[in-house]
């Protein structure tokens, strides 16, 4: 969430699928810890904190008023989306 | 059933209660992007009425949050048993950008 907020910015739709149908506690607890997590990173970009860097951080403070966080955090908090590009052919080098 | 003071209403709140120093800092935030702020507030918030009571006009002239603070405070005297909200108006845009509620009654 850090991280899309921080490349995409304000004028943005996120669509979360298997973020909210994925959640252990079901669809409703999923879709509010994804609120959870979205409000809590503008609310601390919109204070100046830098959201590479401080994202972890700032989504660990969230999870303690949000049990459904907490619970997220614990299926997807490891999780990183650090991939090598899909087409990596020379062409496009 | 949930009351009227228990639902959620705008942006930010799934977290609990902003704090005056966090109301502070997102309002030197929207004034920092040259928006321009409003102040509404409503006895009876619905998500299919979107129109709340402004107070007073547009907050054009003033550029310290210590200002907005001030203005928030008085509309939240004026009207104890209301639900009090702050906009930010993007004058190039021509939209409404920014939108919480700051005062919950009760």
């Amino acid at each position: 969430m850090p991280d899309l907020v921080d490349i995409f910015g304000d004028d943005t739709v996120l669509q979360f699928g298997g973020g909210t149908l994925g959640h252990p506690w079901g669809n409703a607890a999923g879709a509010s810890a994804n609120r959870v997590a979205l409000e809590a990173v503008v609310l601390a970009r919109n204070e100046g904190r830098q959201l590479a860097t401080e994202g972890p951080e700032i989504l660990r403070r969230a999870a303690k008023g949000s049990p459904e966080l907490g619970a997220a955090l614990e299926v997807w908090g490891k999780v990183a989306f650090d991939f090598e590009a899909v087409d990596s052919s020379a062409a496009w080098r | 059933m949930t009351t009227a003071s228990e639902r959620r209403y705008e942006t930010f709140s799934y977290l609990p209660p902003l704090t005056g120093d966090q109301i502070v800092k997102q309002v030197d935030h929207i004034l920092g992007h040259g928006l321009i702020l409003a102040i509404e507030h409503t006895t009876r918030p619905d998500p299919r009425d979107a129109f709340w009571s402004m107070w007073k006009l547009p907050l054009f002239e003033v550029r310290t949050s210590q200002e907005v603070m001030a203005e928030i405070q008085e509309c939240v005297d004026a009207h104890p048993d209301s639900f009090v909200k702050l906009n930010g108006y993007d004058p190039r845009r021509q939209g409404q950008v920014a939108s919480f509620v700051v005062h919950r009654p009760g």
